[in-house]
Formats: C-alpha cells, structure tokens, sequence
C-alpha cells in the first residue's frame, strides 16, 4: 500500500507542474534521422569500406581482428585457439557457424555447448571454461561493435563470463552506425530480453586514468569478419 | 574483503573542507592532471564543433521533450515493464526506496549483493542501510571498489577514486585483500581488484544496478560501462534490482542513439563504451542464465521539486557525464570530497539543494565563479550559471516570503542586515532622483563610509566612494551626462 500511494504522490506532484513538451515527438525523429543522415557518405558505404572501418575501430579497441571467407575461417580460427592454448571452449553447436567451427576443432579443444541452466554450474562456468564464441546478430562499422542478442544456445554470459570472447559478424551485415542499426533492425519494434553492444575487451581506465584490460569481462576479444567472396565482389562493381 | 569503515561528510561544512583542501598540494596535483586529461579526451571527440552543436541540440531536445511528458512516460514505461514481467516500485524518499530493496532481499532469503555502478544508490546510502541490516554490498565498479575498501566515497561521478594515486591504491590493496602484495602496476592491481570480485559475482544472491537511461516506447534500461561488471551484476545472480532517479526516461529507444553519443564523448571521450546493454525483460521460460526476478525502483528524492519549477526543472535534463565538473576552476582545484554531496561539481551545486535542501548546502551555489564552462560544454544544454544564480535567490530570499514554488530550507543564507543593503541599493539605483541625491551624499560624506562592510571586506579592502561623481567630472568638461 505504501508503494501505491509513492506512486500516485509522485505522478500527482509531476502532474501539477503541468510541464508540456516544447518540441513535438515527430520534430525530434526527423532532426534525429536527418542529423544522423546528413553526416553519412552520399552513396552507401561498400562492403569492403565497412570491413575496414570496422577493423580499424576494433583494433584500436584493442580486440584482435580475423578476415576470411566463409570457407576459411573456421580452420584459421581453429589454427589460432590451438596457439592460444585454449581447451575449453562454449559454443552453440546447433548454429550453422558453431557447427563448423566444432567440426574444424583439432582434439585438444572441448567444444562445450551452453546445456543447463547456469546455477546447475556457476562454478564450473567461471572457474574451467577459456573462451566463448558466439555469432553477432550484426554489426556498426563506425565504432566497431558487436550487436550480440543473447538466445538459448548462446546465452548471456558466454560473451562476458570467459577471458576470451570470439565473436563472429557477417560482413554483410555491418551498419554504418548506431542510428543506421536501430533503425534497419527496427529495434523500436520490440527488443529481446538482453541486446548487448560490445565494442571490444572489457576495459578500465579508474585507476589513474591508466587504461587496463580484462576489468571483469572478456580480458582478450577476436572478431572474425566473414567475407563473403559474392558479396565483396558485388560491392565492388 | 575488509575494509575501513565508512566518514560520512556533512555538505554544511564545505568551506572548511575546501580551504583545507586548497592546501593539499598531492590533492591538487592529481584532480588538476585527471581533468586536464579528461578535458583533452572529450575535445579529440569532438573535432568537429558544427556536429557537436547539432548533436547538443538533439539532446536538449529529447531530455526536455521527455521532461514535459514525465508523468505520461512513467506510466508508459512502468506498464512495458510490467507487460515483461519486471516489478516496478515507486519511492518518494531515500529511505523508502532503501526499505523496498530491503524487503526485496528479505524475500529472497539474500546475504549477499553485487553492486554495479549507480550514482542513486549512493544518493540512498543504501550499503550502509543494508549493512546495519546483515546483509552485505560489494561494489564491483573498480573505481567504486577501490572507494568502498578504503571506506570513502566517490569522488567524481564517472571516475569514483580519481583522487587516489596508484601507489595509494596499492598499499591499500595490500593491506585489505589476502595475499596481495604491494605494487604500483595499473594492469596487476586491476587483476587483482579482478580476482578478489569474481567469486563475489558467482554467489551473489541480488545483482544492484542504477540506469543509464530508460525507453519508454519499449520499455528497455539502456546500461553503458566499459568493465563488464554491470553486465555480470545484471545477468549472473538470481535476482536483478535497477535503481533509477525519476528523470532518466525518455519517450522513445532512438532518442537515446544521440544521447548515448554525447555521454560517452563528453564523460570519458570515447567514441563508445565497451558495453552497452540493453535491458527489457527477466530470463524467459527458455533462457539458460539471466536474473528470474528484476525490479526496477523509481526514485523521487526531491526532483519533483526541481521539477515543479520551470526554469528548475532544466536540472532533470543531465545524463550525468561528469563533463562540468571536469570543466570546473572549483572543483578541479577542491575535488569532490569537499562539496559532501553524493554529485560534487556544477551539477552536483544545482541537483543537491533539491536532495537535501538548501539549509544544508546553502554554500554550494555561491562557490562557483560562474565563469560558465560548465554550461559551455552541458552535453545537454543545462543552463547551468543560470541556475545557480537562481538558487542562490532563493537561498538568500527572506524564509517566510510566500512563493508559488517554495525550495526546501528557502532562505538558508537569509541575513536581515545584507537584505536591508540590498533593498536600499536596489531603491536608489532603480529612482533617478533617489540615486542622484544618494550620489550626492556619498561622494560629500566619503568620510563616513563604514571600514567593515559585510562579506566584502573579508578579503578587500573597503569601498570609499570617489570626492566627487564621474558625471560631476563630466559637467565640468561641459560633456553631458
């Protein structure tokens, strides 16, 4: 009963002022999309210009960043997990993407799949598991981020619980920018339970404003930009 | 952990805090080097000043369109919420809203919680309210830990222990965490800040976060961190508690695209944070991990009373940035332990008096030179200097003059001597009759002029008026007045 009546005091104090909005709903949407408009390139940016971008925002992010073909990225990043000595890796086998990077794992990687629910194995989850890979929903050039929609093969915490998160984003799919991707998505339509935007490791920069990786998420990140060799070659004409 | 136990300031006491921190000669040199940092991050962000003005109209617009539907997209909001299954709870006070989080964790059977960064639950003390009640709060903001273990509070807004040099930090570490040897190194404190909180993530029974910003068209909380912590204190334990002031909403998802730009750019110059996330539900019949429970608190503290005035009510707008207090001649030069306020700096001068009235922070909006950074460089157009002048109106109005919005503590610096100065200056300047005879009698009976004068001779020396007035001069020059 006490919430209730905090409710209606606070709702009757903020009705009293009768405050009005001096710019309409509708003024704003368009002073957005034609700020956001009037600073993009007038023709549309090229696959391979958006690939570059993105690199580069990622690198200087500090994530590392791979480019292949849908052919040759599950090997390449087979290569590189081995190198890293990784051996526990959570991974969604169900996904095309996660099938075939499974299949391209030598024997010393475990591809362990997300199975129960995380209070069945929190522990084990923070204490054993290397890396997690996961397949982004798309991605904004501009910063260089990850546009990642947590679902029940790739859940929450397996972009963020491992020192390592690899993530992979079509090159197709690539925004220009934040407002591009809101947009396009029609993220206004309905958003799932968790969209997370991750633009490189976890960082920190609260002791002497010295910057420092792996605060308490991902202390290493990799991006494998898939580039499909019709689409880079359709953008190119 | 352990940790030392925590100095609660008065914010009354502020001009002692300050001159002594005048005199702290390490104190100056690492806020003068942090925001002479943070002042070059935000202006390489910025290179272009037509995109930043245009950007700073945006903003403005979406903050202040939000304000005049306030109530409408509370409700809106509250009802997306609730549609998705998250609990909403309203607290007019600090106190409530403590006493809601209480009876949350009571319900749950927790001991233990996980804090990510939120500026209200400082406004609430809500650690030390649920400390005296058996249950523990771990922050886990590196910044905000260093803070909690060295038993202090939050410095800055953005950067909690911006005061406190890696050496100290070190022997604090040494001193507080198991098996930590001293060092100096930024990368093994943070490994090490890293390693005492990983456990204290996987058993933590509540995951506390604040709000960065809320739609109100989807009913998402927009989250923005660069560390990780947030989303591991909103995603790993059973139970997720979002505390957030009143004003953070706005009416719709995309409005937030340009107001998450102008936050990140102005707070830390980052094109983006690490992370951004984004929040609309509790964990799904389907999901594997994710809170069961999320409650979201909406807290009041005294911004109704902001908001009940219109020019005040500009107040609300801030996406609390921290870029005034980095901007700031004072706060650079005191820090922001001497303010005694949970928001030190430009905003906290003008948001405090509404948290905790002006009879306690009276000194607050005069100890600005009002040079006006802090509005020049408002991501979201506060008029800041303008506001303080405005407050310092109503400090200094007589207590029981009767105004249509009455502030809390009205009249704290009211002095019946200096107010009868000023209604006798302000006659004679607005009468031309009455100022030509009070010229008249100044310049002929200079002798008279008292040695002390209020507030202005604890610095100066006294005003004498001149033998004779510039239009007297002026005349014997035959030029006219």
């Amino acid at each position: 009963m006490t919430t209730l009546s905090a409710r209606e005091r606070i709702l009757g104090k903020l009705r009293a002022a009768g405050a009005q909005p001096p710019i309409g709903v509708a003024e704003i949407d368009t002073a957005i999309n034609a700020h956001y408009s009037a600073r993009r390139p007038t023709r549309p940016m090229s696959i391979p210009e958006s690939v570059d971008a993105m690199r580069a925002a990622l690198t200087t992010a500090h994530a590392e960043v791979i480019c292949a073909s849908a052919a040759s990225w599950p090997a390449q990043l087979a290569e590189r997990l081995t190198a890293a000595g990784v051996q526990r890796l959570l991974i969604d086998p169900e996904t095309p993407e996660g099938a075939a990077l499974t299949g391209a794992l030598p024997d010393s990687i475990e591809a362990l799949p997300f199975a129960a629910p995380i209070e069945a194995w929190k522990r084990e989850l923070f204490e054993t598991v290397d890396a997690g890979f996961t397949v982004a929903r798309s991605g904004i050039a501009a910063t260089g981020t990850l546009i990642v929609a947590p679902d029940r093969g790739s859940p929450r915490t397996m972009s963020l619980v491992p020192p390592l998160h690899i993530a992979l984003v079509r090159a197709s799919s690539l925004h220009p920018d934040l407002h591009s991707a809101a947009k396009t998505e029609r993220w206004s339509a309905g958003m799932p339970t968790n969209l997370v935007l991750i633009s490189g490791p976890s960082k920190t920069s609260d002791i002497q404003q010295t910057l420092a990786y792996g605060a308490h998420g991902p202390r290493w990140m990799w991006v494998v930009i898939v580039i499909d060799r019709i689409e880079a070659d359709g953008a190119d004409q | 952990m352990t940790s030392a136990p925590v100095h609660f300031v008065p914010p009354t006491d502020f001009k002692a805090r300050a001159r002594a921190a005048l005199q702290d000669e390490a104190l100056r040199k690492s806020f003068r080097g942090a925001m002479d940092f943070l002042q070059a991050k935000r202006s390489v962000q910025f290179p272009d000043v037509e995109e930043l003005e245009a950007l700073r109209d945006l903003g403005e617009a979406v903050r202040q369109h939000a304000l005049g539907r306030l109530p409408e997209l509370l409700v809106e909001l509250e009802a997306k919420l609730t549609a998705a299954g998250v609990h909403v709870h309203w607290a007019e006070t600090a106190d409530e809203a403590n006493r809601i989080i209480h009876r949350i964790a009571t319900a749950s059977g927790a001991r233990k919680i996980i804090k990510g960064k939120s500026m209200a639950s400082e406004e609430m003390e809500l650690n030390h309210y649920l400390g005296a009640r058996g249950i523990e709060c771990i922050e886990s903001d590196m910044g905000e830990y260093i803070v909690q273990v060295a038993g202090e509070k939050p410095s800055h807004i953005v950067m909690p222990a911006i005061h406190k040099t890696r050496g100290q930090i070190g022997k604090l570490f040494e001193a507080h965490i198991p098996d930590t040897p001293y060092t100096e190194d930024v990368d093994e404190l943070i490994q090490t800040g890293r390693r005492a909180l990983r456990r204290a993530f996987a058993e933590a029974d509540i995951g506390i976060s604040g709000v960065n910003f809320a739609a109100a068209d989807t009913g998402t909380l927009w989250l923005v961190e660069n560390e990780g912590n947030g989303r591991l204190s909103t995603t790993v334990p059973a139970v997720h508690i979002a505390i957030m002031g009143i004003e953070k909403v706005v009416a719709k998802l995309e409005h937030i695209v340009p107001l998450s730009s102008l936050l990140t750019r102005s707070a830390t110059g980052q094109p983006i944070t690490t992370y951004f996330n984004l929040i609309s539900s509790p964990r799904r019949a389907h999901e594997l991990d994710g809170p069961h429970e999320v409650h979201l608190v909406l807290l009041d503290n005294g911004r109704t009373q902001a908001y009940a005035d219109e020019t005040l009510r500009a107040t609300l707008q801030c996406i609390r940035c921290g870029a005034c207090m980095n901007h700031c001649p004072v706060y650079t030069r005191i820090g922001g332990h001497a303010y005694g306020t949970t928001y030190p700096g430009p905003i906290g001068k003008i948001i405090s008096p509404h948290l905790l009235g002006l009879d306690a922070t009276a000194d607050l909006p005069s100890a600005s030179t009002l040079c006006g950074a802090c509005g020049d460089v408002c991501p979201v157009r506060i008029p800041i200097p303008k506001l303080l002048v405005r407050l310092r109106t109503e400090a200094n109005r007589p207590p029981d003059e009767a105004v249509v919005h009455p502030l809390r503590g009205q009249g704290a610096r009211y002095s019946r001597r200096e107010h009868i100065v000023w209604r006798f200056w302000t006659g004679a300047f607005s009468r031309p009759r009455a100022y030509r005879m009070f010229r008249w009698l100044a310049t002929r009976l200079r002798a008279l002029t008292p040695r002390r004068q209020l507030g202005w001779t604890r610095h100066r020396v006294p005003l004498k008026p001149a033998p004779c007035s510039l239009s007297e001069l002026l005349r014997e020059r035959d030029q006219p007045e």
